[in-house]
């Protein structure tokens, strides 16, 4: 036993800012192993620049956006090469934005609908000015040379200064 | 399934930042304030609880429902967190009618908060983007009001809805504002101050957009025995619905309309439905509602409204979705001046098309003014809508304005993601 134990002094410190009440600075920050699990195929395609999608094996209906198993019918899908021109759905150009992209802003968001697909997806359009983009725009993907193995290694470009009609899309049923 | 009332509710004043108390106290203020509104109920009475919050990550807290339920003096009665998204507070309201209408509680305390403030705003940004596929939505630029702004992109090229339209609604939930000092941000505006505002994500500018908050909220439900033994006024919840939709926005199916009463297929053949541009879990929400209630046709059977209106694009869609106007008519439905409480001078000249019945809609202010502390928003409109039907909009608000005479049935709206939750509640007064 020993009555003048002392817990070791240190000389750090803490980031106060104000003191009534209390504020102070709290660090917190971590590293995920991040799994895309089922959806790996569609990022190790984009390295390969291909853009793949989902079709369902039971009603046919074709995501732009990849999905291990059908929203409507419930059966599994199977891996469905997208083409690499699509019509812009619809766009923003975000001014603002969370965090981690306050540094790339004004960015332009857009919805690109393909033909022979039922939904979207969802990407960045480059080489176009905000007030350029319309809804129905014919766009093409391009892929980043050095993949980081995220969505953001397709984007997309206009495909020429004229917009083509805006076809619909097929209806929501497969 | 038995009758559930609404006895008693309460608000903390809705904050950028309220720094001196924490979630459990800001939880208290609003439970005091609801024991001392109904005299005769005692901590003794209450059964249990349901605590809505949204993040984890704003709250640095987890299990922090354990402590609000401590703080208040409920342990070792029953307790659970709900978490919706947006949804959060108005899945709580109903998981309190839930818990009183199977008879597992006599009366159940809802309560919910949030604590917004303790990170800047653009990491709280990136924590509300987090309610987005990771995947394959997050990372490509992750900002709700970027997603709400391809909605309503999308919403103006298939129905000619105009910013003009949009910004009438922030000077109405404004305006509305002026006179509930709960409210985080009144002002009086005009549409040239909206349109002039810092553009966020086109076409929204800041004043589209709600706020960030710190406020908690509570409501407490009753079977209708303890309600009659408790309460002299107490307000009848006729009916509770919710719906769902696909995280992600580019999921979105283009098929039918789903149909409320007062509608028919053959007026919606050319629209391709919901796409990107309406929400199909709040028109389900407001079919399960209207079915339980009995409402054939909402626009001329609901007294007020007080819906979800994070962005004035949303409350646009979230009228059609409710059947206070047709699909597509949500920007002229606002335009004519229908959704305007009459008592108020907004500075605006309406269309005067007279197609809709009146029905004001935020009369509170909404979330656009009043704030949005996710965990207690939906039961801040419980509370502003139990407080319209009892009558007692003056004594709450120290201001009479915002009452509106002879309200019986109004209906209360929570919305979470771009959609993915969406509850309706409908309380009527007894
Ligand atoms: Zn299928």
């Amino acid at each position: 036993m020993n009555k003048d134990a002392k817990l070791p002094e240190t000389q750090e410190g803490t980031v106060l800012f104000n003191v009534d009440p209390i504020i102070i600075r709290y660090h917190y920050e971590i590293d995920y192993l991040h799994s895309y699990a089922q959806d790996s195929p569609f990022f190790a395609a984009l390295a390969k620049g291909k853009l793949m999608g989902s079709r369902c094996t039971g009603c046919g209906c074709v995501y732009a956006t990849p999905r291990g198993h059908c929203m409507e019918c419930g059966a599994r899908t199977e891996w469905h090469q997208l083409p690499h021109e699509g019509r812009i759905h619809t766009f923003t150009t975000c001014h603002f934005g969370g965090e981690a992209f306050l540094k790339e802003t004004p960015f332009t968001l857009v919805l690109v609908e393909f033909d022979g697909a039922n939904t979207l997806f969802l990407s960045r359009l480059v080489g176009a000015e905000p007030d350029e983009v319309r809804i129905g725009m014919a766009v093409r993907a391009r892929f980043r040379r050095n993949c980081q193995f995220r969505p953001t290694d397709v984007y997309f470009v206009p495909v020429a200064a004229l917009p083509s009609p805006p076809s619909p899309l097929p209806e929501g049923e497969g | 399934m038995r009758p559930v009332y609404m006895i008693t509710g309460g608000i903390t004043k809705f904050a950028k930042a309220h720094p001196e108390k924490d979630f459990r106290l800001m939880v208290r203020e609003a439970f005091d304030y609801a024991l001392a509104d109904l005299p005769g109920l005692t901590r003794a009475e209450i059964d249990g609880s349901v605590c809505s919050y949204f993040s984890d990550h704003f709250t640095r807290q987890l299990k922090a429902g354990a402590m609000v339920q401590d703080y208040l003096g409920l342990c070792p009665k029953p307790s659970r967190r709900i978490e919706g998204g947006g949804a959060t507070g108005g899945l709580c309201f109903q998981a309190a009618w839930e818990a009183v209408a199977s008879g597992r509680m006599e009366v159940c305390l809802a309560m919910g908060f949030e604590t917004m403030s303790r990170v800047n705003t653009w990491k709280g940004n990136e924590f509300i983007a987090l309610a987005s596929d990771t995947n394959f939505d997050y990372p490509v630029g992750g900002f709700y009001a970027g997603y709400y702004a391809m909605m309503v992109q999308r919403h103006m090229h298939e129905f000619g809805t105009t910013t003009d339209q949009m910004a009438m609604v922030a000077v109405k939930n404004h305006a509305n504002a002026l006179h509930n000092p709960y409210a985080q941000k009144p002002a009086r505006l005009t549409i040239d101050d909206v349109r002039a505002a810092p553009m966020v994500a086109t076409p929204l500018t800041i004043l589209d957009c709600c706020q960030m908050s710190d406020g908690a909220a509570v409501a407490l439900l009753a079977s209708e025995e303890a309600a009659q033994r408790l309460c002299s006024n107490p307000v009848r919840i006729t009916g509770v619905g919710s719906g769902t939709d696909a995280m992600r926005m580019a999921d979105r199916p283009h098929g039918d309309v789903i149909l409320l009463p007062h509608e028919s297929a053959e007026e919606y053949r050319e629209l391709r439905y919901p796409g990107v541009h309406s929400f199909r879990a709040g028109r389900m929400a407001a079919k399960l509602a209207y079915g339980m209630a009995g409402i054939g046709n909402p626009a001329e059977e609901l007294d007020f409204v007080e819906l979800h209106d994070a962005y004035t694009s949303s409350e646009i869609q979230t009228c059609e979705d409710l059947g206070l106007c047709r699909y597509g008519e949500g920007g002229r439905f606002v335009a004519s001046g229908a959704p305007f409480l009459p008592a108020i001078d907004y500075g605006l000249g309406f269309s005067g098309e007279e197609r809709w019945s009146r029905i004001p809609v935020n009369p509170s202010g909404g979330l656009l003014a009043c704030g949005h502390p996710v965990g207690a928003t939906g039961l801040m409109q419980a509370v502003f809508a139990f407080w319209q039907l009892q009558g007692t909009v003056a004594k709450h608000l120290g201001d009479a304005t915002l009452q509106i005479p002879d309200a019986r049935r109004g209906l209360i709206h929570s919305h979470a993601g771009t959609g993915t939750y969406i509850t309706v509640s409908i309380l009527e007064s007894v």
